[in-house]
């Protein structure tokens, strides 16, 4: 059995140990803003916080995770305005947005990092992340945009 | 029934409204118990039997539920209503979205025009997502065509519903009509102020005469409150915080999770199954096979071994653990090396025309100067983020499905065809796309959902991997181009040969094509807008060893970065700059009926309408140029490793010109750091997603230019995951990407795929700028290793 935290709360796992995180969060507790893209880690859709770190949810195993705190999309801000889910809307970031969950748990991990991350920083910290409507320009802009509110 | 009818840009013109070929249930009011509850708020609420104002538009012109059908439930008269709009007695207005969101906005689009053209207040307007049906028309969201095919019903669908409104207000206060008008959700006389909300005027606009059809007044320019400026997406909220309902996302009691195992060649067959293993695994409930259709199998399931398991991960690992005995079929030599000489030979020969002026034969061999070259484009697939995922429920003799498909019909009409049910017994609800481009418009993977369910009797959800998304797409086809132009004394051209081989889309639909047919060129090639007195457009053939589809922008993928790529060779073979040489290729502003000039088996219609009504305005070509040119510091010069390259093409009756700036690395690499594009794609309901379909067409035309390719090996893909189909990523993507809009009141063109044809031809022409490598093979790939010891050496065209 293993005990983990997400978005705050308790919740228990008995299956198969080698069932990666992504499973958990989306077949068991139904939190399906964290997105299946590739299984390999090459594309970030399935990016969540563990320890308040960006993690690929898809390589991150069950049996590595009791007493972990898990953070997804849905538990990154009470009501959705995390600077960067504002700055999202604001510039009109996704098309289909579909790998935009993973986009901004990464991002808000960079700013955690970095609160004013240069251009640099920011195709370090997102290049991990594939979006094939191709909205890499608007976030960009957004990540910006949310750097320069943040005090 | 016509093989070309799948082509996107040619079936509509064959079947541009499906007929309701069966009564239009009306009174579908839902048993709302045991939906899945994500998806309720989407698919609950029922349009009539609610009473209200309601307006359907269909192929007779926009009408009014009469009352007596809301209160039956059922219409009077069978019709085909593409359009739902409705204003309940509260004022709150409904509007049926009957085309798919992929993520080009038409979620937002559609309904905001209607809004404006009704004055509803945007707050107050609700959308709901239509369920396939025959009576939404054509819900097929391929082509480019919502707004190009439907700008003009939503207006006179909203500008009705006002019509109605203002009558209504008029009736009740006993004044002229004339002395009315609707502003934001209610309706003023003018002379005394006074004024009365939309939802109570409901009653009485369900009662006032129907306005003739042309007294119904579209909004004149001026008045317009939405249409033409940026209006943010409805899903912005939910696409932000991991609510947004995709294909895999929803659950349904009792539901089962299935990965599949299939044919690893097209036309393969499972010939024994191991699943010991697989029956080990912790979660998997069952085996089932799913039988293999043969080639070519449209849009039918591949088949091959099913495994059904409590969650997907089970179903994962129990795929990976069964051990099966494929038997290749046919195409289990198709090998991408072999068959790249083999369309080598196939261009180097004459094809079937489907253009032809002059004499292209006699002007090249009088020419004084001659300039050819082949290209090469490998197969693509879409790799859109979100891997096919379906879920289907069987119960009762009805099949339902909820599945991220961009043609719920076609959808539904597969579904029917493969069980073997009638359609009247199939619904097939909407969730959105996590990216499609054309892969979605096929069913297949929602088929197997469907039979999965009524195999097991539980409902399925099937999700499909990355692997099998790359190793089972209905694949971009691969591609060779050879060209031979002939330049007079003053550089301008004279004769333009083209000849392209490709396996044609219609090979998915019939067997045993030889080809392509010529009327495959005019997505691009053979409708070019050049000012050349010999030409000839030839198409070659190309026999299909793999499923093929349409990817955004269909042929025009490889069209456009051959001919764009071929033109700037032209251009430096005549010594000129490319920007001015390509307006001299354009030539004088004209429009040219295409139909007459020159085409050869071309179809008899162009875009889904008469040749005559979509002329080729190369004024409009000539403007987009000039706006990147000026836009771009295109005559600025740059250090060597840095350089810009320029295109123009024409597709979905577009006109897009592009200026990319690469930088090349000294291994390579190469970053975009800058685009200027220019679109002229007629009257633009919402310009920023115009934009942002620009910005995404660059962005897939560099990975398409850059970096993907898929490889055929003894009948299987090669490639398998991001790491070796490899797309754009941050790093590489512009920083700036200046989007000129043209403005315009004309017809509308398409959007989300025009852009992309031009951009593959701008990279590879900037990077021969900045490195004096001419890129004929795509992908670009590792090719610019070392360029900087060895430009020059492919800086010329071949010599004729």
């Amino acid at each position: 059995m293993i005990t983990l935290t997400v978005n705050g709360a308790r919740r228990t796992f008995d299956g198969d140990p080698t069932m990666p995180l992504l499973w958990f969060l989306r077949d068991e507790l139904a939190l399906t803003g964290t997105k299946y893209g590739c299984g390999v880690a090459q594309c970030g859709s399935c990016t969540v916080h563990v320890a308040g770190k960006p993690v690929r949810s898809c390589q991150a195993l069950m049996s590595e995770l009791q007493d972990a705190t898990v953070t997804t999309i849905e538990g990154l801000h009470p009501t959705g305005e995390h600077p960067l889910q504002v700055a999202w809307r604001e510039i009109d970031v996704p098309q289909c947005g579909f790998c935009q969950p993973g986009q901004i748990m990464q991002a808000a991990g960079l700013l955690q990092r970095k609160p004013k991350p240069t251009d640099e920083d920011i195709d370090a910290a997102m290049n991990g992340h594939i979006c094939r409507c191709g909205t890499y320009p608007r976030i960009r802009a957004a990540i910006k945009a949310a750097a320069e509110k943040s005090p | 029934m016509s093989a070309n009818e799948f082509l996107p840009w040619v079936r509509r013109a064959v079947a541009p409204h499906a007929p309701a070929d069966e009564p239009t249930s009306l009174d579908a009011t839902r048993d709302s118990t045991d939906q899945p509850q994500d998806l309720q708020r989407r698919t609950l609420i029922q349009l009539l039997g609610l009473g209200g104002l309601v307006i359907a538009f269909g192929a007779g012109g926009v009408r009014r539920l009469e009352a007596a059908e809301l209160a039956a439930g059922t219409a009077a008269n069978p019709w085909s209503p593409h359009v739902y709009v409705r204003v309940a007695d509260d004022g709150i207005v409904t509007i049926v979205c009957h085309r798919s969101e992929m993520g080009q906005g038409i979620r937002t689009t559609m309904p905001m025009i209607i809004a404006d053209e009704m004055e509803a207040d945007w707050a107050r307007c609700r959308v709901e997502q239509a369920v396939g049906d025959p009576k939404y028309g054509s819900q097929n969201t391929d082509g480019s065509t919502s707004i190009r095919d439907f700008l003009q019903k939503y207006r006179e669908a909203g500008a009705t519903t006002r019509t109605l409104l203002e009558a209504a207000a008029a009736r009740e206060w006993n004044v002229d009509a004339a002395d009315v008008f609707a502003r934001q959700h209610e309706v003023v006389h003018r002379p005394t102020g006074r004024t009365k909300s939309f939802g109570a005027l409901v009653e009485t606009a369900r009662t006032v005469a129907m306005p003739a059809p042309e007294s119904v007044r579209i909004k004149r320019p001026e008045e317009r409150r939405w249409q033409g400026k940026r209006m943010p997406s409805i899903d912005l909220v939910p696409m932000t915080t991991g609510t947004a309902v995709y294909g895999a996302d929803l659950t349904l009691p009792g539901m089962k999770f299935a990965a599949i195992a299939r044919p690893p060649v097209w036309g393969g067959k499972a010939m024994a199954v191991d699943d010991t293993e697989a029956r080990k695994v912790p979660g998997v409930e069952r085996i089932v096979r799913i039988p293999e259709t043969p080639i070519p199998g449209a849009f039918l399931p591949l088949g091959g071994v099913a495994v059904i398991a409590r969650n997907t991960w089970a179903a994962f690992r129990g795929r990976d653990a069964l051990k099966i005995t494929w038997d290749a079929g046919p195409n289990g030599s198709h090998d991408s090396k072999t068959y790249q000489a083999a369309l080598e030979t196939s261009i180097r020969a004459p094809g079937k025309p489907g253009r032809t002026n002059g004499d292209v034969a006699a002007a090249l061999a009088a020419a004084q100067r001659k300039v050819s070259a082949e290209y090469h484009i490998p197969y693509l697939s879409h790799a859109q983020m979100e891997p096919m995922a379906a879920i289907a429920r069987v119960r009762d003799g009805k099949v339902e499905a909820w599945a991220p498909t961009q043609s719920p019909n076609d959808a539904r009409n597969t579904i029917a065809d493969y069980l073997k049910v009638d359609k009247a017994s199939v619904t097939v609800n909407v969730t959105l796309l996590g990216g499609a481009f054309g892969r979605k418009s096929k069913p297949d993977f929602i088929c197997e959902a469907a039979y999965l369910a009524r195999e097991t009797g539980a409902p399925v959800r099937v999700q499909w991997s990355r692997e099998d998304d790359l190793r089972h797409s209905y694949y971009h086809s691969v591609a060779a181009h050879r060209f031979e132009a002939a330049l007079d004394d003053a550089g301008k051209v004279t004769a333009w040969l083209h000849r392209s081989a490709y396996p044609s889309i219609s090979a998915t639909f019939a067997p045993n094509l030889a080809g392509p047919t010529p009327d495959e060129l005019t997505n691009g090639a053979s409708d070019v807008p050049w000012d050349v007195p010999n030409m000839s457009v030839e198409v070659c053939p190309a026999v299909a060893h793999a499923r093929i589809g349409w990817y955004r922008s269909v042929n025009a993928i490889h069209h456009g970065f051959a001919i764009g790529s071929f033109v700037d060779e032209l251009a430096h073979a005549a010594g000129k700059d490319t920007a001015a040489f390509l307006l001299e290729l354009i030539g004088p502003d004209r429009k040219v009926d295409l139909s007459k000039a020159g085409l050869v088996d071309s179809g008899e219609t162009y875009y889904g309408a008469p040749w005559a009504e979509q002329p080729l305005d190369t004024a409009r070509a000539r403007r987009v140029v000039e706006s990147v040119q000026q836009r771009s510091g295109w005559d600025t010069p740059l250090p060597r490793g840095r350089g810009r390259g320029i295109a123009v093409h024409r597709s979905f009756l577009s006109y897009v010109a592009m200026v990319v700036e690469v930088e090349v690395k000294p291994d390579g690499t190469v970053l975009v750091p800058r685009a200027t594009v220019a679109v002229d794609a007629g009257f633009v309901a919402n310009p920023d997603r115009v934009k942002a379909q620009m910005e995404g067409a660059l962005i897939m035309g560099m990975s398409n230019t850059l970096y993907s390719g898929i490889t055929f090996a003894e009948g299987k893909v090669e490639q398998s995951n991001y790491d070796d189909y490899r797309v754009a990523r941050m790093r590489a993507s512009p920083h700036v990407v200046d989007v000129h809009v043209v403005e315009s009141e004309g017809s509308p063109g398409g959007i989300g795929e025009p852009g992309v044809p031009p951009a593959g031809a701008a990279i590879a022409n900037a990077i021969f700028a900045a490195t004096g490598v001419r890129v004929r093979e795509l992908p670009v790939g590792r090719q610019l290793e070392g360029w900087e010891t060895r430009a020059g050496d492919k800086g010329r065209a071949v010599a004729g």
